[in-house]
């Protein structure tokens, strides 16, 4: 036995997320390599715009229909039904985000099926041994390699691991029924309220504008945001601009917030302590302004330009608007 | 009400002193032991529900003997008890043998809630309180960002963070929520909290004192393994740049060019 899984995660309208292509991506290079099959899981009460999308990333995909995922917490109904079409498989490598979602079943999954995890992967490789994951650890000071004893298991990637990239021809939907009722316990949404503003992930951002205590209030952010839709990008904070209120929880960075690997951080105010660093460092490129040319920034930072933000950043979108426009 | 929390030591992040050990595993003896940072969000959270509500807490730890240190800081932020199960077959636990052990200590309490923090500062993966909710058959409740328990209807509402907002979740209790950041920042212990901790009861169990068999369980059967260890490439060194605002626009505008960013 053995086979390659990808267990779609969905954004709020039942469309594919990002992260699910990329999983998508990489299953399909690790099937090449290993000679199994890629196959994907759809489970939603209407499967059928994900499961599109997902067919082009993998040559087949498995829809689950199941009601319940409509009105209930997703994650539980989704890794019980992923779990019956997997079946009790040692060798069976599953591939999800390393988001909530993801970590939801991914937990969920192995309590039901017995698979180990892998988590936060930064790079998956097939080898004699099944994937051999690399995952950064104690704030980034060290990459492990790592593999599951028994050749398969539950690796959760971060985003922009792989680059998403559909496959040559569509891949065959099919569709399984499950036999047996839902035996976890439900947790019913009684509802779902969408935030004004609320953003695009961070985590999923090709270019992050990131603001800290030095951004130093509300109407401060609102500079840290223009910069962000100069560039396309999104906005991110430490966790003392979160903490003081400047900015939603969502958007922070760091040990107790998300981890993010954009092409571009841009770093407005951040010092650069440690408990954020670890949120940012993988960054292809790291760009701060800040007054301190001594902030634990400047050690890790491409770019640091010593000086006022609020000087700097007016001057900096008059820049890039003279480039544009 | 009472509340269980899960709570984890983990080698200060302050300290950067974590490595491997030659066993390629934690080496948990070089750095100095923290309580896990979003551990005590939870911990927060549960303090609040039992000073709104009435009730206990009690702490649930899997870690070496010494892990009882690291709970007496937790104590003293006013929990009311701790249970510590510590083995020496569990080392070298994987995710998998920490939520068999959770589980089946979780099994013999009765409690109306477990409160988890997101995920661990040295693991990360933030994947045993969903395995510890499947294992135990409890509604498992996500990303809260609220918590509001009803005791007399036997019910907990909770508002779980979404990508776009949140979602307003139900369950019956007992339940396993996970908590965040947002539910409040952590109370330091007071000096009172800190007397009080030192005679708190911080009870030890063993793999037999919970019916988990040795030899299911810790790093003889962990379903992963690391295989090498490298250091991550070097960053460049920063270039600085000192001048006017406009300089200073200029050289971020022409370095971002330069490396086909804008």
């Amino acid at each position: 036995m053995g086979a390659i899984w990808v267990i779609a995660e969905l954004n709020g309208d039942g469309s594919l997320a990002r992260i699910s292509m990329e999983a998508a991506t990489l299953a399909r290079s690790l099937a090449a390599s290993s000679g199994f099959d890629a196959s994907g899981i759809v489970v939603a009460a209407d499967p059928a715009p994900a499961a599109a999308e997902l067919a082009a990333y993998l040559p087949r995909v498995v829809t689950v229909s199941e009601p319940e995922a409509a009105g209930n917490a997703w994650a539980s109904v989704a890794a019980e039904r992923a779990s019956s079409v997997i079946g009790r498989d040692p060798a069976a490598v599953v591939i999800v985000g390393s988001g909530p979602d993801g970590r939801d079943i991914a937990g969920a999954l192995s309590a039901l099926t017995d698979l180990g995890i892998l988590v936060n992967a930064t790079g998956v490789a097939w080898t004699d041994a099944g994937p051999s994951v690399e995952m950064s650890v104690f704030g980034g000071k060290l990459i492990t390699t790592s593999t599951f004893s028994a050749r398969g298991g539950i690796v959760t990637i971060r985003p922009n691991t792989v680059a998403a990239e559909p496959a040559a021809g569509p891949g065959a939907i099919e569709r399984a029924s499950p036999a047996s009722a839902l035996t976890l316990p439900r947790v019913a949404v009684l509802e779902r309220v969408e935030e004004a503003g609320a953003a695009a992930p961070i985590e999923e951002a090709r270019i992050i504008v990131s603001g800290g205590r030095g951004v130093g209030s509300t109407q401060g952010f609102d500079l840290v945001a223009s910069v962000a839709a100069a560039l396309g990008g999104a906005v991110g904070a430490t966790r003392a601009a979160v903490d003081a209120g400047w900015i939603p929880y969502a958007q922070q960075i760091g040990q107790t917030g998300k981890i993010v690997k954009p092409e571009l951080y841009l770093a407005l105010g951040i010092s650069g302590a440690i408990q954020h660093k670890v949120g940012m460092q993988t960054a292809g490129t790291i760009v701060a302004i800040n007054r301190d040319p001594d902030a634990p920034i400047a050690e890790f930072a491409d770019l640091l330009v010593v000086g006022d933000l609020f000087e700097v950043v007016p001057a900096l979108l008059v820049a890039l608007g003279s480039r544009t426009g | 009400m009472h509340i269980v929390v899960l709570t984890k030591p983990v080698p200060d992040p302050a300290a950067a002193a974590e490595r491997l050990g030659p066993d390629l595993r934690l080496d948990r003896a070089a750095s100095p032991a923290v309580v896990n940072a979003n551990d005590e969000y939870a911990l927060e959270a549960a303090l609040k529900l039992t000073e709104a509500f009435g009730g206990e807490i009690t702490l649930l730890t899997m870690a070496p003997a010494g892990g009882s240190d690291t709970m007496r800081k937790a104590l003293a932020m006013g929990a009311t008890r701790g249970i510590l199960v510590a083995d020496p077959a569990l080392a070298g636990s994987d995710t998998r043998s920490t939520s068999v052990v959770l589980a089946a200590t979780l099994g013999d309490l009765a409690y109306d809630l477990v409160l988890a923090g997101a995920d661990t500062s040295d693991g990360g993966g933030g994947v045993v309180p969903a395995a510890v909710a499947t294992l135990l058959r409890l509604p498992y409740l996500g990303n809260a960002a609220k918590i509001e328990p009803d005791p007399a209807a036997g019910r907990v509402r909770v508002r779980s963070f979404t990508p776009i907002g949140f979602d307003l979740l139900e369950a019956p209790m007992p339940a396993l929520i996970v908590c965040t950041q947002a539910l409040g920042e952590p109370r330091y212990p007071s000096l009172k909290g800190i007397m009080a901790a030192r005679s708190k009861e911080i009870a030890t169990r063993t793999l037999g004192d919970i019916g988990v068999d040795a030899a299911a369980v810790g790093g003889a059967v962990a379903s992963t393994r690391v295989v090498e260890t490298r250091k991550p490439p070097a960053r460049g060194a920063t270039t600085m740049v000192r001048g006017t605002a406009a300089e200073g626009a200029d050289a971020i505008v022409a370095f971002l060019a330069e490396r086909r960013i804008i």
